[in-house]
């Protein structure tokens, strides 16, 4: 099994204060995958307010945003055997009705002391 | 000749009641690695009554009795033991003074031991099997027979189980006489998942004895019970456990017919539930939700709870919404199944067969019982397939005996 990383990315900020239909979407997703025993980490949601960018030359600005006016909403980690299956779970994720996206990558596993 | 036959059944009931307690008591007074002693004491005394009481009637007051022989020959053991320590092995201080046995058999004593029982008990160094043979045994008083009844396995395995898991409860040395706080807190997680599984042990046994289950169920909530009334394990999530413990029993007479057979939950007569459980569970889910803690307990207690409640729109909802929860805190294929279908009893049955398929537990029985009974309204076809695979699947008769009627109503329908 390998492990990949969903991350969250939407330009919307009302995803960040979701109405009781939308947590109970994300809740049904998330215990969906989790029902499949795939679940490893429920993650966390990131605050796009309480956010600094810090840059080379002691450089702090506002905001998650880096190039773009979208930011990282929150991750989750799982647990299959593909990154096809993991694709298909990120599918069903609710942020892409709001038009925002999912990132899936595979979490590399060094050997530590290697 | 009327007296013996009152001796005979006043007795298996009142050793079960009394032996736990005694030979609690007793074990804080020798120490867990003398527990064969108490024991000893305790089955001498019962012993004694069965002779004593079949030619002499029973006295007035039974308990008191017991107490005081046990108490006696716990005094003649010390004093034997006293007499083979200064003169055999040759301690020449015939003047010092034994301390009296503190064994005044009062409640504070019984529930002081008995805690500290519980928590010697439920040792993790024993597979969690092995910690609920030993509990039905050390703490409920249940014979190697009995048990062996309720697991449904071999007297042998069970005695052999027993004497191994006694084993490492003596090479523990868990220091029972003065149960610490650090104690309790480290081991209470253990003590808690042992007593939640001898109360599903007696509520989803495998066992047909409705008696022996009964009794396993009323044995874990008088464990639990203590444990509540403790000022030292009187947290939330013991509370919450108890909680479910009574929302559960209160439909153990509702569930089955008078044939012993399986009611399923939706045809059940409401009013076999019983109400007094039913408040009880309220009770102790009330005080489970006086912190900030949501165990699995919580959340199963209060799944319990909403089945209590008349079906309307929303129930099915805040069920949902618990087993969402109660599946991030700890996968198991069961709670999985039973959050698919109050996933399906909100969205429907189409979405739930989809949800369902994902789980993908095919060498499961309640899998194809869940997809049978989702395509029932659907798809007869596969439904009767569903069935006939969990059919073939499951281990328990009275389960297929379910299917196989499920099964021959769909067909009728067709």
């Amino acid at each position: 099994m390998k492990e990949f990383v969903l991350i969250f990315r939407t330009s919307n900020n009302a995803d960040f204060k979701p109405s009781p239909e939308q947590m109970q979407e994300r809740m049904n997703w998330m215990a969906g995958i989790a029902s499949q025993n795939k679940l490893v980490d429920k993650g966390n949601s990131l605050s796009p307010v309480s956010a600094k960018t810090v840059r080379p030359g002691n450089v702090v600005t506002d905001g998650p945003y880096t190039e773009i006016k979208e930011f990282v909403a929150g991750y989750v980690i799982v647990r299959t055997e593909t990154l096809e299956e993991a694709v298909e779970l990120a599918k069903d994720n609710p942020v892409l009705k709001s038009g925002g996206n999912v990132e899936v990558r595979e979490v590399l596993k060094r050997e530590i002391n290697n | 000749m009327e007296e013996k036959a009152t001796s005979q059944q006043l007795l298996p009931h009142l050793f079960r009641l009394e032996y736990a307690k005694m030979t609690a008591v007793l074990c804080r007074h020798f120490g867990l690695q003398h527990i064969e002693i108490a024991e000893d004491i305790v089955s001498e005394t019962f012993l004694k009554a069965t002779e004593f009481w079949g030619l002499h009637g029973i006295p007035a007051n039974p308990t008191a009795w017991l107490y005081t022989v046990a108490k006696n020959k716990t005094k003649d053991f010390l004093k034997r033991q006293q007499l083979f320590d200064t003169q055999v092995k040759g301690n020449i201080r015939t003047d010092e003074q034994q301390p009296e046995p503190d064994l005044a058999f009062t409640q504070q004593l019984f529930n002081d031991s008995q805690l500290a029982m519980i928590f010697a008990v439920c040792n993790p160094a024993n597979s969690p099997e092995s910690q609920i043979c030993l509990a039905l045994q050390i703490l409920c008083g249940f014979s190697v027979e009995e048990i062996a009844n309720a697991f449904l396995a071999k007297r042998e395995t069970i005695k052999k189980r027993l004497l191994r898991a006694r084993t490492n409860l003596r090479n523990d040395d868990f220091k029972i006489t003065t149960l610490r706080e650090d104690a309790i807190q480290s081991r209470l997680a253990t003590v808690l998942r042992t007593l939640y599984l001898l109360f599903n042990e007696g509520y989803f046994s495998a066992s047909n004895n409705h008696l022996i289950r009964k009794e396993l169920c009323s044995e874990a909530i008088r464990l639990t019970l203590l444990l509540v009334e403790h000022p030292l394990t009187n947290s939330t999530k013991v509370n919450a456990l108890l909680a479910l413990m009574c929302y559960q029993s209160s439909r153990l007479d509702a569930r089955e017919d008078e044939a012993g057979e399986t009611i399923l939950f939706e045809q059940q007569d409401k009013d076999l539930w019983s109400k007094e459980l039913i408040d009880k569970g309220n009770y102790y889910l009330v005080n489970a939700c006086s912190g900030n803690e949501v165990s699995k307990y919580h959340l199963e207690a209060g799944i319990a709870y909403w089945h209590t409640t008349p079906t309307d729109n929303k129930k099915w909802e805040h069920i949902l919404q618990l087993y969402n929860e109660l599946i991030l805190i700890e996968y198991s294929p069961m709670t999985a199944l039973n959050r698919t279908f109050a996933f399906a009893k909100v969205y429907g049955d189409d979405k739930g067969i989809i949800e369902a398929e994902k789980l993908r537990l095919e060498a499961n029985s309640y899998y194809h019982s869940l997809l049978g009974c989702l395509y029932a309204g659907r798809d007869v076809e596969k439904a009767v397939n569903h069935y006939n695979t969990a059919i073939t699947l499951t281990k328990s008769a009275k389960e297929k005996r379910t299917l196989l009627k499920e099964v021959e109503r769909l067909k009728g329908k067709a």
